[in-house]
């Protein structure tokens, strides 16, 4: 469902009407730019599948004495560097005027939910051995950063489960508003970064940094955009 | 101060037989191992000369029953933070620490204060294994035999006054040598600063090691010179120490300074008391794999029971 979904196939084609064929997909541009954005996304969990493997196939060989960990630590980056990304379409395609760039928007959003959803699952892993009230106890109420890591999850899900054309159509304006929970959500996945660092603090301030960036130009826009709209207004 | 009689040796502590016979064995193999390491680490990165160890009688250590963690992960994954905060970091930058010549400062509430070379601190030191358990306080774990001696041992060298209560160790500061301290994202007050209480200190279990698996101290494991108090977590147990100073107030300790309400003075390894982000119930032993993670339960005192009697009437949840 993600592949289809990410590589654009099996969907309506808009005006163009070009046939649905594997062939055809490779005929346009953006086609192409869609496939090579696609690959570059699933690079980094390709490069995590072969360490996992060599790791099975030899423990100890890929990750250290604490694989688990590390496989964790490493979804979770790469979750949040798509996640920011995904969030840098729009301001991007502004800054650039390319409106089409809005076009990747769905396919990396889907894919930092993947990289976010398996990090959890390594973490519920990692707990494994555990009595579940373990777990309960620091994913659920106990005051610790995995809540808000946790929260941010919760907050991506619905945003996967609407993103295909259908839910876009059924929710209708809803469905803009429903996204905007992408911001809470980066927002908590950050919080949740910063609140786990110890000692060294680069990385959530670069992507502290990344965020500011990116709701600051948000906010420009829409300043922007009123002021526009009351000239045009007053005129 | 109560100096603790000598019938508080534990019949554990005294070396069975079978292990008396081991020891010219074990010698003669730690003393190889010594020279290989020293042939592959070269000398500049050892704090003693490579000869040193191998010509010094170690006193084996007793198995604890436990399985031992592999040397390459006990100097492969490391907190040290003077190099790194990634764990892999110190072992791929304490090389360029150079640890000879070596020099330890004594100060602060001692009848001789004084500074020593490793070589001559050294002497007259019976030097013995000890296999202990570290616990560190992100909740994972390992089994490392140390090679060291008690820390009274070498407090006592410089007779401490009746005024000392504390014992300060400090950290090399060396930004030249040590990356982490150049780091503009470090949060932490260079140098690294640890203390323990003075019964603490002249407890039998607190050691200052200088070796590892039969070998001296790599300089990611905080060569030449560290402490190990097993009791405690990892952070307790300051590497690479240049100074030693006894004093009458309890001293600063660095992450009790940076998050004082995540890190205490005592850090008493204990299943009981959470850090405030998350649960020290259970730990993660090394090495786990992929799909076990090795989960245990955290034991009070990291199973060290013989300590509780220094925090009789202490609570533990206020001074963690």
């Amino acid at each position: 469902m993600l592949s289809k979904a990410g590589l654009g196939i099996g969907r309506p084609q808009g005006s163009s009407g070009r046939p649905r064929t594997l062939a055809g997909a490779f005929g346009s541009p953006l086609r192409v730019a869609k496939l090579v954005v696609f690959c570059l996304l699933a690079l980094p969990m390709a490069l995590l599948g072969v360490d996992v493997w060599r790791e099975v196939a030899q423990p100890g060989s890929a990750f250290g004495p604490d694989p688990t960990e590390e496989v964790l630590h490493y979804l979770g980056q790469w979750g949040i560097r798509i996640l920011l990304l995904t969030l840098a379409v729009s301001p991007a395609s502004r800054l650039l005027r390319k409106p089409q760039l809005v076009r990747f928007r769905r396919m990396m959003g889907l894919w930092a939910f993947s990289y976010i959803a398996l990090h959890f699952a390594v973490y519920l892993l990692s707990k494994a051995g555990n009595p579940f009230e373990l777990i309960l106890k620091d994913t659920l109420y106990k005051v610790s950063f995995a809540v808000v890591g946790f929260y941010a999850l919760v907050m991506l899900i619905p945003l996967a489960i609407t993103s295909t054309r259908r839910w876009q159509r059924r929710l209708g304006p809803g469905w803009r508003k429903l996204h905007r929970l992408v911001y809470p959500a980066a927002f908590a996945a950050w919080v949740h970064l910063l609140w786990l660092s110890k000692g060294d603090f680069m990385d959530p301030l670069i992507y502290g940094l990344v965020l500011a960036l990116l709701f600051a130009e948000r906010i420009v826009f829409r300043i922007r955009k009123e002021r526009r709209a009351a000239a045009a207004n007053a005129g | 101060m109560l100096i603790k009689p000598a019938a508080d040796i534990r019949p554990s502590e005294i070396t069975p037989e079978s292990v008396y016979r081991s020891r010219r064995r074990f010698m003669r193999e730690s003393g190889t191992l010594a020279a290989g390491a020293a042939t592959l680490v070269g000398t500049s990165a050892v704090g003693l000369p490579a000869e040193w160890l191998a010509a010094r009688e170690v006193k084996p250590g007793e198995p604890i029953g436990e399985q031992m963690t592999s040397e390459s992960d006990a100097t492969s994954y490391n907190n040290f933070y003077e190099f790194g905060t990634d764990k892999g970091d110190p072992a791929k930058y304490a090389h360029e620490l150079t640890v000879d010549p070596w020099t330890v400062k004594v100060t602060g509430q001692v009848e001789k204060p004084g500074k020593i070379g490793l070589e001559d601190m050294l002497s007259g030191i019976d030097l013995e294994e000890r296999i202990y358990r570290l616990r560190c306080v992100e909740a994972w774990s390992m089994v490392i035999p140390w090679i060291g001696f008690p820390v009274k041992k070498l407090i006592d060298k410089f007779q401490p006054t009746s005024d000392a209560k504390y014992v300060e160790f400090k950290t090399l500061h060396r930004p030249s040598e040590m990356r982490g301290q150049r780091s503009f994202f470090s949060s932490i007050d260079w140098p690294y600063v640890e203390g323990l209480r003075m019964d603490e200190a002249n407890h039998p279990l607190a050691i200052f090691a200088v070796g590892m698996y039969g070998k001296l101290l790599p300089n990611q494991n905080g060569a030449p010179i560290r402490l190990v108090v097993p009791w405690k977590y990892g952070f307790k147990s300051i590497k690479s120490i240049v100074e030693i100073r006894l004093t009458k107030l309890q001293p600063k300790n660095t992450w009790n300074v940076l998050q004082p309400t995540e890190y205490g003075f005592y850090a008493n390894v204990n299943p009981n008391v959470d850090h405030p982000r998350w649960s020290q119930a259970s730990e993660r032993r090394f090495p786990t794999t992929l799909f076990k993670p090795n989960r245990i339960a955290t034991r009070m005192f990291n199973g060290y029971d013989e300590v509780a009697s220094l925090y009789k009437g202490l609570d533990l949840t206020r001074y963690y």
